[in-house]
């Protein structure tokens, strides 16, 4: 059998992403210069990251990228990645340095769950598909140094955007191939190329994403400042580590957070300003470059962001009324008091609904006190996503939209059998093609849904832990749409760790898997990829 | 430069490629499959939609573009093309149109009739093409530089060629020719002394028209060239016609077979030191008849690919010299060479070559392009600037990139064997041949 995939290619520009690791890297580092902390747990990370990458790049000197290599680059990127990103917690959690002896030096955190190589690679998988479920057991400083816990916010906003196409944007020798790239990493079908060149595209999108995560530091760090200027708390906890903490994840619609209880740790207000940044984070970002333009009118006439609008109102709408008449709560003895207060429940049920919608996943309350009716509209808000091109996960707004606009057709054509009608989005007519690879995505994604369900209930009989179908469909549902929490066991202030390691890899290729949007992982497993 | 190019078929396409590593380019097609297919294929901003719109237009960015190339299939869209733009801005405009009328009328009105700066004539390029090859033969493609003074030719080197397995050492015995590159298998070489020249290589030469032709007779020394040359055109096309017209004006007196009689008619009265006959060329009868297996070369230039195959592949079997095929599908090209056509002549490529010559925005006053783009031959005018200027070439070469032959120079009209200790001068037109990863440097460089 002969090979028809130069997958020297694809290895070598895997190597080269994996070497340029090492300058984000420099970002905790300097972290915990700041704060004193022992650096050699980065230092060694940059290391093994510009050896394994240079070692892959020398497997083909002079890569030449055509369709096929692109997604298997793709495909390897996030794995190889997530593998040298997890470097970190595997050496700060075992303290394994090579310069322990230097107190200044050594690693400052304390043996922790993400010592075991299988939970360091979900947290690291978990952070770069900007999915948000952890395995960290005691989220503190006490247990992990500062910088170890910027790095994992670090690895979502470096995957929200997409590494790939951060590597477009800045690396010309991917320049040729870049848009299969891009389209193989983007959220939803196809791409959009906003300038004559791939790069110049994939700049403006990443100055985009920089400009607005800059922007909510901005705000957040700002409401703490002004808090203190007039004597009246406004955001007691935000400083400015948790201002840069959150404004990673909050834009790449991450959901990790150095507060083991997440949003709740904040004020109120703080959590009223995140909804609009999640919001953001869950639009395609080829609009916010429209109206950066002088286009503003794009946003709002774009089809797929006011369906994206339309759904976020209404279901909070829903949510709130289920809070607020206290049908979608547990009483919970000591809880905050949701049920009868008009703000408080409009204030959980729409951050709740929004940031599970965009998948980031934050939580501003423990949504576990939530009774069956609340969490079920939540897990079906699970497969919903955020919009083509933006860093949210799961399925994806337009493809629901063509899905809904089809069904429609559907409906004509049996009374109509003759009737010509073409799927249209904001007066463009879809092509056939498209609609059919919307649906063959949009049901593979279910199948793989209830698949990985039955694996994971499997996986329990042998080992525990012993839970309930909304349980398992709820952590099945968040890894795969790169969400985060789900119900119960692993609700927003819980972890994944109650389960086995097979349950846990089987999380991390869901994770991938979701990410990328199936296709490109999938179709490496087909022997029609490999032969001609 | 921002260019917008209308029309992204064969022609489109191409031009868009040689340019877009150079220059940001914007591609617009009413073919949604074809938009399509360039998102991935080229780094160009590709838009769907009519060229003939100003929605279109200016979804393109016209009022920032520099260029509009409108190169369509179609004569009337790409002046309209060019008219359109011209109302909004005052991008430089070139189009394609395939008929001569439009050409003339364009050269005779005032500068920018029709709103065009630029005018390509495919039929006419693709005539005036034809004659080059004919007038060298066994050469493949030639092109003239510096006003004629100095000629780059590329050669196939059959196996009974004197050519063949010498080294370049060897077969260098002409004072004023260089040795540009080898192409083997479509890998494009700079040659070394002890490099041997195999059977079926391609060699590109540099050097005076005399030395050029001298060594076309090296090449092949059966292929005499003569002015009493028999040339045989089939297929009164545009193309057709125009090639003898030209073959006219060089006194030679070509016979042209149509086999429509009231278009042979037509022809007959326009070219009256032509012999033309009415009849299928395809009939082996008449062929022998009129001892068109003796013409020394043979013009297929019907208006469908398949039979310009059919019919050079009979002739040759005939035993006619050389046969050369114009040939509208790109695909076809390497294809047809590999069946035996001597010299196959792809319209699309001749345009696209032309119209990338003229936006090239480097200094470079001609230029060529070899084996489907994979190197250049270009003129430039040495300024103050250059790397090369009042020094030794073997001096200034040091400073350029590996993958540059200097293939001559010419000094106020007169050629000039660029050698080692050869010292350029301010105002010379030097003629190099480069690697196209290198180009863009080498132009920056002289």
């Amino acid at each position: 059998m002969t090979l028809r995939v130069d997958w020297r290619a694809s290895v070598s520009l895997v190597g080269t992403v994996v070497k340029w690791l090492s300058v984000p890297l420099v970002f905790p580092l300097l972290v915990g210069l700041y704060y004193g902390e022992g650096i050699s747990t980065f230092v060694t990370t940059m290391v093994v990251a510009v050896v394994v990458g240079w070692s892959l790049e020398r497997v083909e000197p002079d890569p030449e990228m055509g369709a096929r290599e692109g997604f298997l680059m793709v495909a390897l990127t996030w794995f190889a990645v997530s593998i040298v990103g997890g470097l970190p917690y595997v050496i700060a959690g075992n303290d394994i340095s090579l310069l322990s002896a230097y107190p200044y030096l050594a690693v400052q955190s304390g043996p922790s769950t993400l010592a075991h190589p299988v939970n360091a690679l979900f947290e690291s998988m978990s952070g770069f598909t900007t999915t948000g479920a952890t395995v960290m057991g005691d989220i503190s400083f006490e247990t992990h140094s500062r910088a170890l816990l910027m790095w994992r916010q670090l690895t979502q906003w470096l995957g929200g955007m997409g590494i790939v196409v951060l590597a477009v944007a800045i690396l010309p020798e991917l320049s040729v191939g870049g848009a299969q790239l891009m389209d193989a990493e983007a959220p939803g079908p196809g791409i959009q190329k906003l300038t004559p060149r791939i790069a110049e595209t994939a700049r403006a999108l990443w100055k985009a994403y920089l400009g607005i995560t800059a922007l909510e530091i901005l705000l957040l760090f700002g409401l703490h400042v002004l808090g203190n200027v007039l004597g009246t708390p406004l955001a007691p906890q935000m400083t400015f580590y948790n201002a840069v903490a959150h404004g990673f994840t909050t834009m790449a619609t991450g959901g990790f957070s150095p507060e083991a209880r997440s949003v709740e740790a904040f004020s109120a207000v703080v959590q009223w300003v995140i909804v609009p940044f999640m919001i953001a984070a869950g639009t395609n970002f080829a609009l916010f470059w429209h109206v950066l333009n002088g286009n503003p009118r794009r946003l709002f006439e774009d089809v797929e962001f006011r369906f994206y609008i339309g759904i976020l109102a209404v279901l909070s709408a829903i949510l709130s009324v289920l809070l607020y008449t206290h049908q979608g709560l547990v009483f919970v003895p000591n809880g905050p008091a949701v049920a009868g207060n008009i703000e408080s429940s409009i204030r959980h049920a729409t951050f709740q609904l929004v940031s599970i919608v965009t998948t980031t996943g934050y939580a501003s309350m423990d949504f576990n006190t939530w009774n069956s009716s609340a969490q079920y509209l939540m897990l079906g808000a699970m497969l919903i996503g955020g919009c083509a091109g933006s860093t949210g996960g799961a399925i994806k707004i337009v493809r629901w939209l063509v899905i809904l606009k089809s069904f429609r057709r559907e409906l004509f054509t049996n009374v109509h059998p003759e009737a010509v009608r073409p799927v249209r989005l904001g007066g463009r007519a879809l092509d056939e093609r498209a609609v059919r690879g919307i649906y063959a995505f949009t049901l593979l994604y279910v199948v793989i849904f209830l698949v990985a369900t039955l694996l994971l209930f499997l996986d329990i009989e042998r080992t525990g832990p012993n839970i309930n179908t909304l349980e398992a469909m709820s952590a099945i549902a968040s890894t795969l749409g790169n969400v985060g929490p789900g119900f119960q066991l692993v609700g927003p202030m819980n972890n994944y760790l109650p389960f086995s390691n097979s349950a846990k890899l089987l999380m991390v290729v869901l994770m991938w898997v979701g990410r990328l949007e199936i296709f490109p992982v999938f179709v490496l497993l087909t022997s029609a990829y490999w032969r001609s | 430069m921002r260019i917008v190019i209308v029309g992204a078929g064969e022609v489109g396409s191409s031009i868009a490629a040689s340019l877009s590593d150079t220059h940001e380019v914007v591609v617009v097609d009413r073919d949604g499959e074809r938009v399509e297919s360039l998102t991935y294929s080229l780094d160009v901003l590709p838009i769907q939609g009519d060229g003939t719109s100003l929605d279109t237009l200016r979804d393109a960015g016209i009022e920032r573009a520099d260029m509009v190339i409108a190169s369509t299939d179609d004569d009337e869209t790409n002046l309209v093309v060019c008219g359109t733009a011209k109302t909004v801005d005052d991008p430089f405009t070139i189009a394609r149109v395939k008929k001569v009328d439009y050409l003339q009328t364009w050269e005779n009105a005032d500068p920018g009739a029709f709103g065009v700066d630029f005018l390509v004539c495919t039929n006419l390029l693709t005539a005036t093409d034809i004659v080059r090859v004919i007038g060298l033969p066994a050469a493949r493609d030639v092109d003239p530089f510096a006003g004629g003074k100095v000629q780059m030719a590329e050669f196939e080197v059959r196996g009974d060629s004197p050519l063949a397995e010498q080294t370049i050492r060897q077969a260098d015995r002409f004072d004023s020719l260089t040795f540009a590159a080898v192409i083997r298998d479509r890998d494009v070489d700079i040659p070394r002394g002890e490099t041997v020249i195999q059977a079926d290589d391609k060699v590109v030469v540099i050097g005076s028209p005399e030395s050029v032709q001298q060594f076309a007779k090296e090449v092949a020394p059966d292929e005499t060239p003569s002015t009493e040359k028999d040339v045989v055109v089939i297929g009164g096309s545009e193309i057709g016609f125009h090639t003898a017209r030209l073959l006219e004006n060089r006194n030679l007196k070509p016979r042209l077979v149509e086999q429509n009689s009231t278009r042979a008619r037509s022809l007959a009265e326009a070219l009256p030191g032509t012999v033309v006959m009415a009849s299928d060329a395809t009939d082996t009868d008449f062929l022998m008849r009129e001892h068109v297996d003796e013409a020394d070369v043979v013009v297929a230039a019907l208006e469908n690919d398949e039979k310009n195959l059919l019919v050079s592949l009979l002739v040759r079997q005939l035993g006619a010299e050389r046969a050369i095929a114009i040939v509208e599908n790109t695909e076809y090209v390497s294809l047809f060479e590999t069946v035996g056509i001597d010299v196959v002549i792809n319209p699309r490529e001749v345009t696209a070559e032309e119209i990338t010559r003229f936006t090239r925005e480097e200094r470079a006053e001609n230029i060529a392009l070899i084996e489907n783009d994979r190197a250049e031959v270009l003129e430039i005018e040495i300024d103050a600037n250059s790397v090369l200027v009042d020094r030794p070439i073997s001096e200034g070469v040091a400073n350029l990139p590996d993958g540059v032959v200097i293939g001559a120079i010419t000094r106020n009209g007169e050629f000039i064997v660029p050698r080692g200790d050869t010292v350029v001068k301010q105002g010379d037109h030097i003629v190099v041949f480069a690697h196209r990863n290198v180009v863009s440097e080498v132009s920056g460089a002289l």
